[in-house]
């Protein structure tokens, strides 16, 4: 090979990596945009949310009742509503879910039996939420004669929120180490009282951060609840009874856009309401996020 | 065909009851004592992998039995085989007899025999509890709830352990407070608070610096005075030091060699044994 082949091959070899090159810097520059683009439009929304709710937030917006056809005075009720139809559905879902994931992950560990039941699991995660809402109608308003209540409401939110919760308290109690369980097994302990006194109290704080996100994914829900529980404008907007209609702030912003003869008196006040309803699963997320940071660093194994 | 050094006297085509008196014979005479445990026959998969082939041993109730053999040669697994440990692992399977106070043990219950058979872990698994809950946690599964004895007991094979001293002062601490080779020594409270016959230890001193594991060694030598100790090392001069007795298996799962210690390091019948010893594989 001459020295002018030697040159040629080497600088075939320099415009290889070159265009190799060129391309890892088209594809840095191109999803650097992308992501700029989503982070923009995230940055967009809570601009837009905040700039038009800015004239409606107020204290008497956060803590009293609406009045004069929702035109005026606050969304409380809808807030204490909210917390109140998606803190009973975690109520109502958890035992169902913590049984389910306890069989899961700590029983069943024979092959398509598991998987089928996993794949029903996450297809329920899938199913559009107003088809909660529709069942909801025919089996808690009417077999079971809740009536259009909280209540209802409560249990459709936890029928839709039961995958999230079980996937959740299921990766908890995976989490837990093998040898805490076999420590305990070898000491004589049956199955079900080593998950009762060993794998429960470690999973704990992870199965209820875990909630605490699946609570934040429900509170927005308007399908599920709007033919069970909810109601715009009620004579009474404080919830006083598990079997009585119930405020909510998604519902709340569907009547104030799509059943109020006042839409554009209102605009303030449904930014409030998305700008509140915001917040609250802000509060949510940070509590669940914080609450595992904490417990992560307690972890001692 | 592997030496089994039992059967090298045993007519293989006597009965059963004969061939079991004829192993106890030989365990008593070999070892001076009586076995606890009798192994016959064992051979164990996992799945479709065969991990141990034919292994027959009497284990002395008497002194310190050591497990050796090179690295996945089935050692933890023989070990979990005594406490029917292996069945968490799904499609684990043994056949064979384990004789254990006049029953086959796999046929037995795994909960009521593990009662009877402890076991150490090769690295310290303590919960993530008080120390004083920890060690509760045996006696408590059997509804033990009288706080005295409780105390009682805890004290005792805290006691035993060689560890009452230090933590004495800090019960109610968690377990996680204390250090790696205190953990491995909570652990061993930990099994002998349930009275077992017998403690299964699978390398405990793995996990350990040179300091802790000495003082593990030294426990497990005490405890031999009362119960079985049957443990696994891959350390010869640990098995020198602790063992009263070793069995040596081979990579392929089968069980090379058996008897006391001393002879077995100073005139292994087995070549391949005597190639292990001088480290020349595994
Ligand atoms: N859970 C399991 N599933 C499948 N195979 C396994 C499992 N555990 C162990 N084995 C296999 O069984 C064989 C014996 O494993 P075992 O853990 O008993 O070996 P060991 O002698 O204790 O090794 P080490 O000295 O490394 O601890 C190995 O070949 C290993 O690959
Ligand atoms: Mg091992």
């Amino acid at each position: 090979m001459t020295v002018d082949q030697e040159i040629q091959k080497e600088q075939a070899v320099m415009q290889e990596r070159r265009k190799r090159s060129m391309t890892q810097w088209a594809a840095f520059v191109l999803l650097g945009i992308g992501s700029l683009f989503g982070f923009f439009f995230l940055a967009f929304i809570l601009y837009w949310v905040i700039s038009q709710s800015a004239s409606a937030i107020s204290w008497e917006f956060l803590t009293a009742a609406p009045r004069d056809m929702a035109r005026a005075g606050g969304i409380a009720p809808m807030i204490v509503g909210s917390i109140y139809i998606t803190g009973g559905a975690l109520l109502v879902a958890m035992p169902f879910a913590l049984g389910s994931a306890i069989w899961l992950s700590e029983y069943a560990w024979k092959g398509w039996w598991l998987r089928a039941i996993r794949i029903g699991v996450n297809t329920l995660a899938g199913v559009p939420s107003i088809v909660f809402g529709l069942v909801g109608l025919g089996l808690f308003v009417f077999v079971f004669d809740f009536g259009v209540s909280l209540l209802a409401g409560m249990c459709t939110l936890a029928m839709l929120s039961l995958p999230i919760l079980i996937r959740a308290s299921e990766e908890a109690l995976r989490s837990v180490p093998r040898s805490f369980r076999e420590g305990a097994l070898a000491l004589g302990a049956t199955r079900w009282y080593m998950i009762r006194t060993v794998v429960l109290p470690t999973a704990i704080p992870g199965i209820l951060t875990g909630s605490v996100l699946g609570m934040a994914r429900a509170i927005g829900e308007t399908a599920p609840i709007m033919f069970t529980a909810t109601a715009f404008m009620l004579s009474n907007p404080w919830p006083t009874s598990l079997f009585e209609k119930v405020a909510t702030l998604p519902y709340h912003l569907f009547g104030l856009i799509k059943i109020s003869q006042h839409y554009n008196e209102t605009k303030a006040i449904q930014y409030g309401t998305v700008f509140v309803l915001m917040v609250v699963v802000t509060l949510l997320n940070l509590t669940a996020i914080i609450w595992r940071t904490r417990v992560r660093r307690k972890k001692a194994w | 065909m592997v030496k089994r050094p039992e059967h090298r006297e045993i007519d293989a085509t006597a009965g059963r009851d004969a061939q079991v008196d004829a192993t106890r014979a030989w365990v008593k005479r070999t070892f001076y004592g009586e076995t606890i445990i009798e192994i016959w026959d064992l051979d164990f998969f996992y799945g479709r992998n065969r991990v141990l082939h034919d292994v027959s041993l009497g284990i002395p109730k008497d002194g310190v039995t050591a497990i050796m053999g090179p690295s996945g040669c089935g050692k933890s697994t023989l070990l979990r085989t005594l406490n029917r440990m292996y069945e968490v692992v799904p499609g684990a399977r043994a056949t064979g007899e384990v004789i254990f106070e006049g029953e086959n043990l796999l046929k037995s219950d795994p909960v009521i025999l593990r009662h009877k058979i402890g076991m150490v872990f090769q690295r310290p698994n303590p919960f993530p509890k008080s120390i004083f809950d920890n060690v509760a946690y045996g006696p408590r599964i059997h509804g033990l709830r009288n706080r005295r004895k409780l105390a009682d007991l805890v004290e005792d094979a805290l006691h035993r352990a060689a560890l009452w001293d230090e933590v004495k002062d800090r019960l109610k601490d968690s377990a996680f407070s204390l250090s790696g080779g205190q953990q491995q020594r909570l652990c061993i409270a930990r099994a002998l608070a349930v009275r077992p016959r017998i403690l299964l230890m699978d390398e405990p001193c793995s996990a350990l610096d040179p300091k802790a594991s000495d003082r593990i060694e030294h426990t497990a030598r005490e405890l031999a005075e009362e119960l079985t100790v049957i443990i696994v090392t891959h350390n010869l001069q640990q098995a020198g030091r602790v063992s009263d007795n070793v069995a040596v298996l081979l990579a392929d799962g089968e069980l090379a060699e058996f008897g006391p210690t001393r002879s077995i390091f100073e005139s292994p019948q087995d070549e391949r044994v005597a190639d292990y010893l001088c480290g020349r594989f595994g």
